[in-house]
């Protein structure tokens, strides 16, 4: 786990108190250590390197952050969906593997 | 690299706020996390974002301009572009991108949250990482590192062990004659399995960590030991026991042999090398009055001073 103070070094473009905000809002879902200071997973901190390129890099504003916060994290709630589906049919015995790819090439035609 | 100019679709004469303009665009239109559906966006972004690095500094346009750089030799120079490697998405397509789940319900109304980790971690060996590219073919499984302790003894002598992995699973290994600390052992088809049909398993690597002895060491393949004497062996010479790696041995030691006098057993070290036995003559530490009445009465024959030549530096 990492320390609030750590990344805000990773992220010196970052105003200190802006952190803060991103976790009270819950665009990064940091959690707190039993001494109550934030603490930050590897993947938190990607996050706020997701948050950082949005919000520095391509100047998105701040109003629209949940919108596009909200976009991201439902296409990649879908990628993880059609991934375990994709695993989960190659488990299955290969005429049913047949069965389900003929029928989702026909849906778009429907 | 091509040329940055063209990359962002500016002219040479373009002001830096032209320049940044047309780097935004670019940049939202191929931001790789917002476009994980196309391979092509994040090589796209990252060489809008080198060109964009380039451009953006005033003093490396200009050299570039003189030609005195190209742009894949000023890529070095300026910091990472943004998004370039350790990206959102390799966290977002990992087993654990459940974490940052939409709120807005998508699959997490169909699927317990628990299924899906499970799902996906049986479908990605549950490792991290696997940028893009959907889980198809057979996959070699990851190779298992582990440090194993060794004694002197086993090492010296080479030794079959049976060790347990993490998993439960008992392996045999065979300690190779010789073996040093950082000698690694690998065990093919011992480490993770692999995901997929006919995907063969990763390996074992054992790295050994030879643990000290308590009087031999190693010198490459010889063996060293220090061998206490009386004083009376180190004077008058004697026939003594050694302990080697493969048990003891009989030692001459020549008469008058002083403190740190070195010994070679020819043979006795590892894959060829020698023991050598240095010899640690032990004074007596009680009172011997014998000795002492004698020694008062003693007048050696050699009358040099060992510290001649010290004094004087």
């Amino acid at each position: 786990m990492i320390a609030l103070e750590t990344v805000a070094e990773r992220f010196p473009q970052l105003a200190p108190d802006e952190l803060t905000l991103w976790i009270q809002r819950r665009w990064v879902r940091a959690e707190r250590g039993p001494d109550g200071a934030w603490r930050l997973t590897e993947m938190d901190v990607a996050r706020v390197g997701l948050l950082v390129e949005l919000r520095v890099t391509l100047e998105v504003t701040e109003d629209l952050i949940p919108l596009v916060l909200s976009l991201i994290d439902q296409l990649y709630d879908a990628r993880r969906a059609v991934r375990a589906l994709l695993a989960a049919l190659d488990e299955q015995p290969a005429e049913v593997r047949r069965a389900v790819l003929a029928a989702a090439r026909q849906e778009p035609h429907r | 690299m091509d040329d940055p100019y063209k990359i962002l679709g500016v002219e040479r004469t373009a002001s830096a706020d032209e320049i940044r303009k047309a780097y935004r665009t670019l940049a939202k239109r191929w931001h790789p996390d917002t476009n994980p559906d196309k391979p092509e966006a994040e090589a796209r972004f990252k060489a809008v974002s080198a060109a964009y690095a380039l451009l953006s500094d005033p003093d490396q346009r200009a050299r570039f301009d003189r030609g005195e750089i190209d742009a894949s030799g000023a890529e070095r120079a300026p910091p990472p572009p943004p998004g370039a490697g350790g990206g959102w998405r390799d966290w977002a397509d990992a087993p654990g991108g459940a974490r940052y789940r939409s709120s807005a319900g998508g699959f997490g109304d169909y699927f317990d949250e628990s299924d899906l980790e499970d799902f996906l971690s049986r479908a990605f060996g549950g490792a991290a990482g696997g940028r893009g590219g959907a889980p198809r073919g057979p996959r070699r499984g990851a190779d298992v590192r582990a440090s194993l302790q060794v004694s002197f003894l086993d090492a010296a002598r080479g030794a079959s062990r049976e060790v347990t992995l993490p998993d439960g699973r008992a392996v045999r290994l065979s300690i190779p004659k010789g073996a040093e600390t950082g000698t690694v052992l690998r065990l093919a088809g011992q480490g993770m399995p692999g995901t997929g049909e006919g995907a063969p398993a990763g390996d074992l690597l054992a790295v050994l960590e030879v643990q000290p002895h308590r009087f031999f060491r190693r010198e490459g393949n010889d063996i060293v030991v220090d061998l206490p004497v009386t004083l009376k062996e180190a004077v008058l010479g004697a026939r003594v026991e050694v302990p080697t790696v493969d048990g003891p041995v009989t030692l001459t030691v020549p008469p008058r042999s002083g403190e740190g006098t070195r010994l070679r057993l020819r043979g006795r070290g590892v894959n060829g090398g020698h023991q050598y036995v240095v010899l640690k003559p032990i004074l007596p530490t009680e009172p011997e009055p014998e000795l002492e009445e004698f020694l008062k009465r003693w007048a050696s024959r050699d009358a040099r001073d060992p510290r001649a030549g010290m004094l004087a530096p």
